[in-house]
């Protein structure tokens, strides 16, 4: 049946090029309107997940660079916080439409450098990217109405650290409200996915953005940490693992730095009897499978109701005999590459780990390439809630499937994590959805869809799954002294 | 006749009050069995209060966790007529708190008189917020697809309240209101010198059909009973208010544990000003739900 079907839609190849792409060989960091060496001179090396390609090398931020970048940052933010918010504002819409213009330049670049498929960077991020920077351009001038007093203030240089699987929409989602509201900014991508927001400094220079009002700083755990600890930065914002998170907030306590946090998840996905089969194997398959599973609100848990569960799994695993796994350039691929070996080992044990609990293992046949990170979509049934793969946070194309009986056993179940950031609830009836979405303990609920994203709609997790809300008005508290 | 006579010699001696906890509705003693010596503020014995335990505080969080489903489920509506059945109940006591307060904080009697009517106009205010809230906070959101979606405020769940510790009524209404007002449940940690006027309260709050469980008050040392629920893992969120910055920072660092919500403690000049409603954002979620219009449906048959 799935070869079948494989071969009844086979394509063929369709990769895009890489011409579009200068990258290289080495980028220093971008501090104070310049790309300058670490003080120590320490370098690392990027590559394509893919093909372990070595794409280029790269200078890593040390305690001395964190201090240089956040001075730049503190002298930029005098001019750059007086300017009227109009011309904040045009200087935002200056960058969403450089990338807008750059954008097949940086789809592909974020492809390479990332290992997800072309069609999410092309079609998901960087649409998404160029839309964050307006929305939060046409607040700028409008802070006065936003809902938090007459006249905000911003808070100073914000510290922002973020993580490699969505390297580009992260920086907008902390870059966008962080200038709109009059802030400067010092960013430190994550060491697997520096490049893209490399490039971005070039956008702030077509931009003709002041010096140091954004500074990017390439480099490991300990530079974030260095950053988020400088005694000059007012605002830190973290997106990324639960437990740096927690560390994070240890290290700002007692101080007044202003924190948010967007950490783990182990999103439910509840599918009831009555749901349209079709659109929830779609919502699962996108819920879970998006950028490899590598998603903080994955649909990682589904819930589906006892009844047709037979009928569910078989036509969702019909569609993952569907997906296509490969070169994540080509414009055919769902699934691309894990994002790094550390990941990859991460997803094994913790599969591994499933297995051994005794939960039954499932995947389509599923040929991985020779080089690079790869893992096959993968499905675990006879989960129960005890279960590793049921508790924590693969970061990985892993689904584990559960069952309930009823409405009130699918919230519990969905609601039995320390974490709280999102879920799918699937069914027609329209009363069902607003109870049940009413009772999960979640900050984002998509009912009969999922992963869906928009600037102007606050996202944001319940419990450990950190507090803040990034996007729409709510994302704008965050940036302003209230 | 003999009676009659003795009457007119003797004073009548007054009856003193057993200060207890409020606890799940209920007003048990401290579990150690502990009290401390509460004074005015010139050091004249005015009663014993409740030393409460690290016990106490984990019984406080059961109670207020079991109340919290029922509480942050009422209709707005209900909850800020509850809220406005407090202000009636306390203003039928307002000799009774002035005097408690003036003894408490040293005020004159006007003062306190004054105090106690900006506590109450401040539950009449917070009544007023409760089905409010969600409008200000929450809406629609203009999103670029064919889908519907909107953010709505939800209470964060278990809050503990450090109540200030200067202000002893007025500054203790002021932390617990906004924070039951959106849905959660309290546990309050009473001003450590002037506790007596916080566990009168909780006399109030018992008669004010407020379930048993949406606040609890405990009394006692501060720094105490604080460290276990800054560490609990069933608790929520803090409000530091009434912690000096050493015992703010210990706190927010077990805090951080299981990411409870913090909000530092701020310096309030005056607290019978109007209070914004940061105190309520503080321990708000915000839940963005989303669903497909097919507004846009391409296939035009999607709805």
């Amino acid at each position: 049946m799935a070869s079948a079907f494989t071969s009844a839609f086979e394509y063929a190849p369709a990769p895009e090029s890489r011409s579009v792409v200068d990258i290289a060989p080495s980028y220093g960091l971008f501090i104070d309107g310049e790309f300058t060496e670490a003080a120590d001179g320490r370098v690392f090396k990027t590559v394509s997940p893919s093909t372990e390609e070595v794409l280029s090398e790269i200078a890593q931020a040390g305690e001395a660079d964190v201090d240089r970048a956040v001075k730049a940052a503190r002298r930029a933010f005098g001019a750059w916080s007086a300017l009227p918010g109009a011309e904040r504002a045009k200087y935002l819409f200056r960058i969403a439409r450089i990338i807008q213009e750059r954008s097949r330049e940086l789809a592909v670049l974020e492809t390479l450098d990332n290992g997800k498929p072309i069609r999410e960077t092309r079609d998901a991020d960087l649409p998404l990217v160029a839309a964050h920077f307006f929305y939060y351009a046409g607040w700028a001038d409008k802070l006065d109405h936003a809902g938090f007093g007459s006249s905000p203030k911003p808070l100073g240089v914000a510290g922002q650290v973020i993580p490699w699987n969505f390297p580009l929409l992260m920086l907008a989602w902390k870059i966008a409200p962080a200038l709109a509201t009059g802030n400067t900014v010092v960013l430190k991508p994550a060491e697997t996915t520096p490049l893209s927001a490399l490039f971005f400094a070039d956008v702030c220079r077509q931009a003709g953005l002041p010096r140091g009002v954004v500074n990017i700083l390439p480099g490991y755990g300990d530079t974030g940490a260095a950053l988020v600890a400088h005694p000059d930065v007012n605002k830190v914002a973290f997106t990324g693992s639960t437990a740096v998170g927690k560390a994070i907030a240890k290290t700002v306590a007692g101080s007044r730095k202003k924190l948010t946090l967007e950490l783990g998840g182990k999103g439910a996905n509840i599918v009831f009897d009555d749901a349209p089969i079709d659109q929830a194997v779609e919502g699962i398959v996108n819920g879970i499978f998006f950028n490899q599973g590598q998603v903080c609100c994955a649909g990682s848990r589904l819930l589906v109701q006892e009844s047709i569960q037979e009928e569910l799994l078989e036509s969702l695993k019909r569609r993952l005999s569907t997906l296509r796994l490969g070169d994540p350039l080509d414009k055919n691929t769902d699934i691309g590459a894990i994002n790094s070996e550390e990941q990859l080992t991460r997803i094994t044990s913790l599969v591994e780990q499933g297995e051994a609990e005794g939960a039954e293992r499932w995947s389509p046949a599923c040929e991985l390439p020779n080089a690079g990170f790869w893992f096959a979509p993968t499905l675990f049934t006879n989960v129960t809630q005890a279960h590793t793969v049921a508790r924590d946070e693969i970061f990985g194309p892993v689904l584990s499937v559960l069952t309930f009986r009823t409405p009130d056993e699918a919230v519990a179940k969905a609601n039995n994590t320390p974490y709280g950031l999102s879920a799918g609830v699937w069914t027609e009836k329209g009363s069902r959805i607003l109870a049940v979405a009413n009772k999960l303990r979640a900050g984002v609920v998509w009912s009969n869809t999922f992963n869906k994203f928009d600037p102007t709609s606050p996202f944001g997790g319940y419990k450990e799954s950190g507090f803040g809300r990034e996007g729409g008005r709510h994302g704008l508290e965050a940036y302003l002294d209230v | 006749m003999s009676d009659k006579s003795e009457k007119t010699e003797q004073p009548r001696l007054s009856v003193f009050k057993t200060y207890k906890l409020y606890v799940g509705g209920k007003f048990p003693r401290s579990e150690s069995g502990r009290v401390y010596e509460v004074t005015d503020a010139q050091g004249r014995w005015l009663a014993n209060a409740p030393q409460s335990s690290r016990k106490d505080a984990r019984d406080a969080v059961v109670a207020a966790r079991k109340a919290f489903g029922g509480w942050a489920g009422a209709t707005a509506y209900n909850r800020g007529q509850i809220l406005y059945r407090v202000a009636e109940m306390l203003e039928g006591r307002r000799g009774q708190f002035a005097r408690e307060v003036a003894d408490a904080e040293g005020l004159s009697k006007s003062r306190a008189a004054a105090a106690v009517d900006a506590t109450i106009d401040r539950w009449v205010w917070y009544a007023g917020w409760t089905d409010k809230i969600a409008q200000v906070v929450g809406g629609g959101n203009p999103v670029a697809g064919p889908y519907f979606n909107l953010s709505s405020p939800e209470p964060t769940g278990v809050v503990t309240v450090l109540a200030p510790q200067d202000s002893s009524f007025l500054g203790l209404v002021s932390v617990v209101a906004p924070v039951i007002a959106t849905g959660n449940t309290a546990v309050v940690i009473a001003s450590e010198r002037s506790p007596l006027p916080a566990l009168s309260l909780g006399e109030v709050l018992a008669t004010s059909d407020l379930p048993g469980g949406v606040v609890n008050v405990l009394s006692g040392r501060t720094a105490e009973i604080a460290a276990p629920l800054a560490s609990h893992q069933d608790v929520n969120a803090i409000d530091l208010a009434g912690a000096d910055e050493a015992l703010a920072k210990e706190l927010e660092i077990a805090a951080a544990d299981n990411l409870k919500r913090v909000l530092r403690p701020q310096a309030v000049d005056d607290w019978a000003a109007t209070p914004g409603i940061d105190r309520m954002t503080a321990f708000l979620e915000t839940k963005t739900v989303w669903h497909p219009t097919g507004s846009l449906g391409a296939s035009g048959s999607s709805y």
